[in-house]
């Protein structure tokens, strides 16, 4: 919730040194993203314990012991509850994010199809508008009319990231309308939307892909704060952002029922941030062209 | 520029005018009755009817939009359904901690990310840079919300050098008040500075490969030096609308920091408002949020074209 | 102040000068002000106006006064009525006022401002929230000005009981307009100010008509958040938390010599509410099977951290009428699913919980989710606003199952009412509280009470949790807080230091 998209500009000129370093950087954050990936599978299938078991007389039991990382006010074990609310996060976020893509690309791509017309204008405008509406507001906005759950939450997110996609696959197919191959298709004859599918989407994916795990790991961070003022996952759902939110009162008595899932956000968004900033080096041109 | 300016404002109009009709009709379609929310469980559907009366639920939503958008442009925002106190007071008031609080944290960024990301472009490559970097990264990751409870728990419970939250007034005196605004601008500044460190590193490594500074260069000037006199200025732009984007979003999105140390500011205003279904607050909180962010996009567009004589020959 | 000298270095001085003076003054008097912490900032402070627990928390017996007024163990104690008598017929009752009380705005209280408040109340445009306290009243006549008689169309067993509540209490014709947000009573407090999202300040009233209080004042300061209560009271920024949101916490407040943990009982039943009218839950036998699903036990010490006495019927055990009925839904899951498998549920079903904002519901929700989980039961759980729970279960009765505690005191006449949500409908429950209403013997309405509460139990209508406790925590030292809530008030009128 606290990044701001699109802004992060490529890290500019690099040497051959920087480029292997940046690569070490995506194999960290692969390797973490494919471990929480792992945990959300297996949680579908196993669990250490069942994650709804209530066991008051086994509350807050400390880490390392019989349970990995303990227990919570309700004797539930929380490696299991971070498992599937690593499924939780990842299920949101990849969601709000496949919904950022589909509508915001083709928002993006039609604007650019029509650059200048009043479709572009219309289309711009809306986007802007959309995008001056913070994203807490959109989720309060949507949980006071549907209430709370985490389908919501998923809404909220992927009407807060469809500008994001819209104004990045705009700018990039604006500049790509003006290359040859483009205006070699259009002598052709072929239709606008032909083009857009045909020769600027396979064009911008790589960056669509880049700014995609950005806004994933945003939406991980995102889902964890809706979830936190309890406008997310409902329970008995965990969720990372609803674990911090019950342990609250609890800092001060089991320290770790606060830590174990916040150190869980931190480590997940790292690990994409890690493989975002990698991917972007690997896929980005421009950066591409200024390692060679 | 004439020409274009006007077509901005038009467009900037209809984008007025249509974000009101969307926030004033998706908040009133929010199922809940505020006036049954505040007589509670043993009200008696004449006293619901009654109190629906008195604070002009009664007439239709169509009738009130243009009573609501009426007021507020002779600057009449209307009373509070449950405080009972003009909105633009209730506003006011909030304004009055939230504006302190994003620029305080807006500072505080500042004052870490400027230096911390010049001194990661000086010096690239080498460890101190990639240990920024790393902790830039680790910022990024922490979700404000828990940096906030772990803040609390440090300086506030075990230490006790500030007070859990809460906020006196600014009539206690100006070092009270930014003491209790301290631990949550914290919150706010951390992962916000890590961004924005960031940036200004790409930003002045970007810059710094620009012809106009290797020129510098060749002619002679430090690797320092041409950081210091060319470089820098024209890393700010990048720097400066990334911490734009920044103060909107300390503004609106810091609801759940102001939550978790109880602060009295706008972004919780809308949270209760919309729990205690005082809609008309609502209404008028994000509309002001919304304004605002659309008018800056808009100063924001006219400067560039300003700057850029290319941008409004296009229009 | 008589010479002039004076009153020019008092305005010279302002609000520094008095303050010292007027604390020189109270040496040996008052003890300094105390900072209350409160849950919930009332959305304004005219308790006839709104529901809000929150208005009385903070104005009830501090800023305003009633005819009568609950006192901390229940009972009913005179207040701006000096005395009254009632008619034998139980239809007239004279009230004697006190003489030479004055709102805080200066104008003189007396019987017409006791017939404005409760014409007011009763109006057809009133907006009083408790509108049926008054439902009795047919007519308030001014005697003099200092006795006012009430005229009651039928006898009403708790009339005075009725007056005592915060919605009852009198206010002026010449303040009741701005009451909302600058409150004019009668109270030893008087209304200094209002910082939104942040606190109230009272201060003590030199010219109260009765006994003056013990502190100069008070701030009631709204903290929220259980972990922002914690580390407000541990860093004794506040010196009480009357209703502690967390329980959790209390440990460590009883371990920790600065501190007092104050443990009461409050009128709040808490229940598994449960919509009788809808299938499933139409069948008794569904609904005694859920009864003995449910360890209550469990959930005082899961959802409450040990605090609250388990009930098997909607009354308070503090009652001297209270008859103990937990034995008759223990918890038995084997008898449980006997009972389901014979209402042909053998497999169990699925229902829905919908659970209103605060953490006995909450967290009870969780548990009780899971306890029926083991009958066979799956519910789902779906966290609600109040509005929202107003809106969809209490209003709309479009729910299965809702955990909410009734913290009205002695409600149990709800369950008389065919269209609450609980959907109950039996006429001979309606016939013994009707029969309640209107009798005055104490023997009978004993008789009366506990029968009512044996036919609930027996009905199953709802899961009977537990009797909410009070609990506070409050800085050693500090006397006189309410350990019961027999109405939810801070009433700070004997509170001093040691």
């Amino acid at each position: 919730m606290s990044d701001l998209p699109l802004v992060r500009a490529g890290d500019g000129d690099r040497g051959v040194w920087r480029a292997a370093s940046s690569s070490r950087s995506f194999v960290a954050g692969f390797v973490v993203t494919l471990v929480f990936l792992a945990a959300a599978l297996v949680s579908l299938v196993w669990t250490p314990y069942e994650v709804t078991a209530l066991s008051i007389p086994d509350k807050f039991k400390p880490p390392f012991g019989e349970h990995l990382f303990g227990t919570d006010q309700f004797g539930r074990d929380i490696f299991s509850m971070v498992m599937v609310g690593a499924r939780t996060s990842i299920a949101v976020s990849v969601v709000a994010v496949g919904i950022g893509v589909l509508a915001g690309v083709a928002l993006g791509l039609a604007a650019a199809a029509n650059r200048r017309g009043l479709l572009d204008e219309l289309i711009m405008r809306s986007n802007d508008l959309v995008f001056a509406f913070p994203v807490l507001v959109i989720a309060i906005l949507i949980t006071a009319v549907f209430g709370p759950g985490v389908i919501n939450a998923i809404v909220a997110l992927g009407v807060y990231n469809t500008p994001v996609f819209a104004r990045l696959a705009r700018g990039a197919a604006l500049s790509l309308w003006s290359r040859e191959f483009v205006l070699a298709a259009q002598v052709a004859g072929k239709g606008k939307f032909l083009i857009s599918v045909e020769h600027i989407l396979p064009n911008i994916l790589n960056l669509l892909v880049v700014q995609g795990t950005i806004l994933f790991s945003l939406g991980i961070l995102a889902e964890a704060g809706l979830s936190y003022v309890g406008l997310g996952a409902q329970p008995p759902l965990p969720s990372w952002g609803r674990m911090l939110a019950e342990a609250q009162t609890l800092t001060a008595i089991a320290p770790h029922v606060a830590l174990i899932p916040g150190l869980a956000i931190v480590i997940a968004v790292l690990g994409l941030n890690l493989m975002g900033d990698g991917l972007r080096d690997i896929l980005d041109p421009r950066v591409r062209r200024a390692g060679r | 520029m004439l020409r274009y300016t006007v077509t901005r404002l038009i467009s900037l109009s209809l984008s007025l005018i249509a974000a009101s009709i969307i926030i004033f009709f998706v908040i009133e379609i929010v199922p809940g009755d505020p006036a049954a929310f505040m007589l509670g469980l043993n009200a008696q559907p004449d006293t619901v009817a009654a109190l629906q009366r008195e604070l002009g639920l009664d007439v239709g939503p169509v009738e009130r939009y243009f009573r609501w958008i009426f007021g507020i442009l002779q600057g009449d925002f209307g009373v509070s359904y449950t405080y009972r106190t003009p909105v633009s007071e209730l506003i006011a008031d909030r304004l009055w901690v939230s504006l302190p609080l994003a620029i305080y944290a807006l500072t505080l960024s500042t004052l870490i990310a400027i230096p911390t990301g010049v001194i990661a472009a000086a010096l690239r490559g080498r460890p101190t840079d990639t240990a920024i970097m790393g902790v830039t990264q680790l910022g990024i990751a922490v979700p404000n919300f828990w940096l906030a409870m772990l803040l609390v728990l440090l300086f506030s419970i075990t230490l006790r050098w500030f007070s859990a939250g809460g906020f006196p007034g600014w009539e206690e005196g100006l070092w009270e008040g930014l003491r209790a605004l301290t631990l949550p601008a914290i919150a706010l500044a951390l992962p916000q500075a890590s961004i924005l460190a960031r940036v200004m590193r790409s930003a002045l490594l970007d810059t710094l490969s620009e012809d106009f500074v290797r020129t510098a260069r060749a002619k002679g000037l430090s690797r320092a030096q041409a950081l210091r006199r060319h470089a820098l200025r024209n890393a700010m732009i990048p720097v400066l609308t990334i911490m734009g984007l920044q103060f909107s979003f300390l503004l609106a999105g810091a609801v759940i920091v102001e939550n978790v140390f109880f602060l009295p500011g706008v972004a919780r205003l809308v949270f209760q408002g919309i729990t205690q279904r005082d809609l008309i607050v609502v209404e008028s909180v994000v509309l002001i949020l919304v304004f605002a962010v659309i008018v800056v996009a808009f100063l924001v567009d006219l400067a560039y074209a300003w700057v850029d004589p290319r941008l409004r020959h296009q229009q | 102040m008589r010479q002039p000298v004076t009153r020019t270095l008092l305005a010279a001085g302002a609000l520094g000068f008095s303050a010292v003076f007027s604390g020189a003054m109270a040496a040996g008097h008052l003890g300094p002000a105390v900072t209350i912490g409160m849950q919930l900032e009332p959305p304004m402070l005219d308790p006839t106006g709104g529901a809000a627990a929150a208005i009385d928390e903070v104005v009830y017996a501090n800023i305003f006064e009633g005819l009568t007024r609950f006192a901390s163990d229940g009972s009913i104690k005179p207040a701006l009525a000096e005395s009254w008598t009632i008619s034998d017929d139980g239809l007239t009752y004279t009230f004697n006022l006190h003489t030479g009380v004055k709102y805080h705005d200066g104008t003189d209280f007396d019987a017409s401002d006791v017939k404005f408040s409760l014409d007011r109340a009763r109006a057809d445009d009133s907006t009083n929230a408790q509108k049926a306290l008054f439902a009795a009243i047919e007519n308030v006549e001014v005697v003099d000005p200092a006795t006012v008689k009430v005229m009651l169309s039928e006898a009403t067993g708790n009339f005075l009981f009725n007056m005592a509540w915060g919605d009852a209490v009198i206010v002026a014709p010449e303040s009741v307009e701005s009451n909302a947000t600058e409150p004019v009573g009668t109270g030893p407090f008087k209304f200094v100010r209002w910082v939104k999202g942040d606190r109230v300040e009272i201060e003590a009233n030199a010219d109260y008509w009765g006994e003056g209080v013990e502190i100069e004042g008070a701030t009631f300061k709204f903290i929220s958040d259980p972990t922002a209560a914690f580390a407000a009271m541990m860093s004794e920024d506040l010196d009480a938390y009357p209703v502690f949101p967390a329980p959790e916490n209390l440990d460590q407040f009883a371990a920790d010599p600065r501190f007092e943990v104050i443990v009461g009982s409050t009128e709040g039943e808490t229940i598994l509410s449960t919509n009788n009218k809808q299938p499933p839950f139409d069948d008794v036998r569904v609904r005694q099977a859920v009864a003995h699903a449910i360890d209550r036990q469990a959930i005082i010490d899961g959802a409450m951290f040990g605090y609250g006495t388990p009930i098997g019927t909607h009354f308070a055990p503090h009652n001297p009428a209270y008859v103990d009925l937990t034995g008759q839904s223990n918890h038995d899951p084997e008898k449980a699913r006997a009972l389901l498998a014979e209402a042909g549920y053998a497999d169990g079903f699925s229902a829905t919980l919908k659970l209103p904002p605060p953490s006995y519901a909450r967290r009870g929700g969780e548990i009780i989710a899971a306890q029926l989980r083991e009958i066979g039961i799956e519910l789902e759980i779906s966290n609600l606003e109040w509005a929202q729970w107003l809106e969809q279960v209490f209003r709309g009765k479009d729910y299965d199952l809702t955990i909410v505690s009734h913290t009205e005191p002695m409600d149990i006449g709800i369950y008389a009412r065919d269209e609450y949500y609980f959907q109950y409908v039996d006429d001979d429950f309606k016939a013994m509280i009707a029969e309640l209403n209107t009798t005055a013997d104490e023997a009978r309405r004993t008789e009366l009470m506990q029968a009512a509460q044996r036919k609930i139990a027996d009905d199953y209508v709802n899961g009977y949790l537990f009797q909410l406790a009070r609990t506070g925590v409050a800085k050693k030292g500090l006397k006189g807080l309410w350990e019961n809530a027999p109405t939810q008030a801070n009433d700070l009128t004997a509170v001093h230091w040691e």
